[in-house]
């Protein structure tokens, strides 16, 4: 018989050869492949919250093979000794199961609520890079409002997943919840009923925040993050300034291979982390919390890291009262301001942000070129105001933590919240200023003056002197006459080719130092490798 | 004068009919007799029936009570002044607080105290074992009160899962679900409760120490006692941590701070080197 010779090396082409004459796929994926991302460490903070969601789904799904949504009373039987013979939900029971009698469930468990934790811990990261840097300006408004909107939608999606487990946290959690909601005006008492389907904590709350949780706020999660990317797609991610770099290109690596590569990569790396988290730091000890039960409290009762601000408003607020003497009276309750009201307001500024500065500034151009934060004093102190209050918040939020173990009076921590929610941020709004406008006239002095080389000479006269290096041939008077451009301004010699590079490297030299230059003038300095604009056959507009 | 005589007569004097005349001498010396007799039976009686051994002045104190004596009077008598009365300002009454206030204050370290303060902290404690039973009995022979049963495990076939359950319900709302204490108002604060031992943890819940409720026997019965002293040693502080390092067992706010420092830290490194591959 005679053997047919088969080339595996042509496999690959004759396959992708045969695709192609059936789907017409080589134009638009060539498209597609060679599309440019701009590439710095800053754009992989969007990228952590992406990979985390991931994990969440998974880990998630794992997850609802073994948590049962009920609130019918069972007894305890399983593994877990403190707590045999204990009446409680199923749901509760089905989380201690999941615990402790199901192989990998406690890691799993961890991982969600890690990955949970990390989600939004790499949302707000994200938002304050795209925030300091401009990125938000337009056409990119539109994305900026879809961010705000997935923290919020992320917020609800960890305070349902907090109340599943129905031990006496989540109890605690959902009868404050229950409490806000009973604030609102008119109606709050409306929203109540409906909500937990009666007075609280009802029969059915738990399988309706879990449908929420599984079905619902994921759901728009996958709808907003799709938007969210297929923006970033179609608009293109910005950049920073640079030589090449213009507000008309995109500089970057091509999606394939390096970028996709990278990102597989990382998101391996944000995988990793998670499971480790998981595997090492135990999150929600949900068995010594106990089945919920009105009469259990435990000190130390928090929300998760995100909702703690609203904790912390809350303890700030006087126990201001509002009676409006309508029929038989009327009460606006003080917790109405701090968890309804401030939020509201924290949602509006949030979402309109980017349409207020340019209204303010009367810049209505398009913006593919980001800007450092030193060079928008104004903008980045208002978000280190931001920072500041939401900071004092968050603090507030664990004041009965931090008065406990660091022996302060807890009415003292009251006290200095309430003081320093209003004195923090506009000091942080008048530092992160004068840090800018510092930052930046350094940058003037190099570029008009030169950097600094270390050479201390003395003059004739008996003066010392620092001898500086222009960074290029001085005017008359001495002075350089460099733009200020809002980029990095070389301010070691070694920036400019005099000393060598510095070893790379990140704990150990990954290569073997360069020799020390003969002189100043002889550097051993590769050129540059030249640059070249990629295009994938698009413009911008 | 005889008809006044005869109406002031007793009633015995009336029915043996006239008085035979008697002389002074012998009127006194009768009188006298009389009223010896009388005294003496009413002493006796009193004697017979009042609760003697009591009733006197001072009482002899046990060894060990007298012991306790001087060193109260070296360490304690300048805040609780002399007999335990209490100093106005300075510090209250022992006066039937009984020796389980007196173990758990002193053999914790919180008594004597180091200043005035919103609350006695925990500290290494300054008397042995054996002084600190002799203050209780010094104090509990003084005044009475609660008195923590003999024994240093006290929480023998107890039921846990009971325990957790009284636990959660009586205790975690000032010491927290873990057992690691909480802060109250102005500086004072529910302590950790994971170096107390069993007799301490007993002596707290019978004396009510500092801002601490009192659990009396009549509250949580003995038995009720031993089931949450079981959950707390067997379940909170003897058992290693079933989902890893427990981060202080401090709830969600250093879980927030983990997120942030070690996930966040890590994955912006992470972010830094692979975005530096190139």
């Amino acid at each position: 018989m005679k053997r047919r010779k088969f080339d595996v090396a042509a496999v690959p082409a004759k396959t992708a050869g045969a695709l192609d004459d059936r789907f017409q796929a080589a134009t638009p994926l060539r498209k597609l492949l060679n599309k440019v991302f701009p590439d710095h460490w800053s754009f992989l903070l969007g990228e952590i919250a992406l990979f985390s969601f991931v994990v969440l789904l998974l880990t998630g799904v794992f997850l609802t093979f073994f948590f049962e949504p009920a609130m019918t009373e069972v007894v305890y039987n399983g593994s877990y000794a403190p707590l045999r013979g204990t009446p409680m939900s199923a749901a509760y029971a089905s989380s201690l199961n999941l615990s402790f009698d199901v192989r990998g469930g406690l890691v799993m468990r961890q991982m969600h609520h890690w990955a949970a934790l990390l989600f939004m811990a790499s949302i707000v990261v994200h938002m304050l890079r795209v925030f300091f840097t401009g990125a938000f300006r337009k056409p990119r408004e539109t994305n900026w409002v879809i961010g705000s909107l997935l923290f919020w939608v992320g917020f609800l999606a960890g305070f349902t997943g907090y109340s599943l487990p129905d031990d006496a946290l989540s109890g605690t959690g959902l009868r404050i919840a229950s409490g806000i909601m009973l604030s609102i005006p008119v109606i709050g008492s409306w929203v109540t009923s409906s909500i937990f389907g009666g007075e609280f904590p009802g029969a059915i709350l738990i399988s309706r925040a879990f449908i929420a949780h599984v079905l619902l706020i994921p759901g728009l999660l996958v709808a907003l993050i799709s938007v969210h990317l297929g923006l970033v797609f179609k608009q293109k991610h910005t950049q920073w300034p640079g030589p090449g770099r213009t507000n008309e290109n995109v500089v970057g690596e091509r999606m394939f291979p390096r970028y996709a590569l990278k990102q597989g990569g990382f998101f391996m790396l944000v995988f990793g982390v998670i499971a480790l988290m998981g595997g090492l730091f135990q999150i929600n000890p949900i068995w010594y919390f106990g089945p919920y039960e009105a009469w259990t409290v435990s000190a130390a009762s928090q929300p998760d890291w995100y909702v703690m601000f609203l904790d912390g408003s809350t303890r700030l607020m006087p126990a201001w009262e509002i009676n409006i003497p309508i029929g038989d009276g009327y009460v606006i309750p003080p917790i109405f301001w701090p968890t309804v009201v401030l939020p509201g307001i924290l949602v509006g500024i949030s979402l309109l942000y980017p349409f207020l500065e340019a209204r303010q500034l009367k810049d209505y151009k398009h913006h593919n070129l980001l800007q450092r934060p030193r060079d928008v004093p104004a903008r980045t102190a208002a978000g280190a105001m931001a920072v500041a209050f939401f900071l004092v918040l968050t603090l507030t939020g664990a004041n009965d933590v931090i008065a406990d173990k660091f022996h302060i009076s807890l009415n003292a921590m009251t006290w200095a919240g309430r003081i320093g929610l209003l004195i923090v941020p506009p000091l942080a709004y008048y530092v992160a200023y004068r840090m800018c406008l510092g930052l930046q006239q350094h940058d003037r002095e190099v570029l008009a003056h030169g950097v600094e080389t270390g050479i201390i000479k003395r003059l004739p006269d008996g003066r010392f002197v620092e001898v500086h290096q222009p960074l290029t041939a001085a005017a008359d008077d001495g002075h350089g006459e460099l733009d200020y451009v809002g980029w990095v301004v070389p301010k070691k010699m070694n920036r400019l080719g005099a000393l060598g590079p510095a070893i790379r490297g990140f704990f150990y030299p990954i290569e073997r130092p360069a020799e020390a230059p003969v002189s100043p003038g002889h550097p051993p300095v590769e050129a540059r490798p030249e640059r070249e604009e990629i295009t994938s056959g698009e413009s911008r507009r | 004068m005889t008809s006044d005589n005869d109406r002031r007569r007793g009633l015995l004097a009336r029915l043996r009919g006239r008085p035979v005349a008697r002389s002074r001498g012998r009127r006194r010396l009768g009188a006298a007799v009389r009223l010896f007799a009388a005294l003496m039976l009413a002493g006796g009686a009193y004697t017979v029936f009042a609760p003697g051994a009591q009733a006197q002045d001072n009482p002899p104190m046990s060894a060990a009570a007298g012991e306790g004596k001087a060193l109260f009077d070296v360490s304690c008598v300048t805040c609780h002044g002399r007999n335990a009365q209490g100093v106005e300002g300075r510090g209250p009454s022992l006066i039937g607080v009984g020796s389980a206030a007196v173990e758990f204050q002193v053999s914790s370290g919180r008594m004597p105290m180091a200043r005035q303060e919103a609350q006695a902290m925990r500290k290494p404690p300054a008397f042995t074992d054996e002084q600190v039973r002799q203050l209780g009995q010094y104090i509990q022979e003084l005044g009475g009160g609660p008195q923590v049963p003999e024994g240093n495990n006290l929480h023998q076939n107890a039921d846990l899962a009971a325990g957790g359950e009284l636990f959660r319900i009586n205790c975690s709302q000032c010491h927290a679900f873990g057992g690691g204490g909480g802060a109250l108002s102005s500086g004072k604060y529910a302590p950790s409760l994971h170096p107390a031992s069993d007799r301490q943890i007993y002596a707290a819940m019978l004396s009510g120490p500092q801002n601490m409720p009192v659990f009396g026997d009549n509250q949580l019965r003995p038995e009720q006692k031993a089931d949450i002293i079981a959950y707390i040693q067997e379940n909170l502080k003897h058992t290693q941590d079933q989902g890893g390092f427990n981060l202080g067992r401090y709830g969600p706010s250093t879980e927030g701070l983990a997120a942030f420092l070690i996930g966040i830290v890590a994955l912006v490194f992470a972010s830094l080197w692979i975005a530096g591959k190139s």
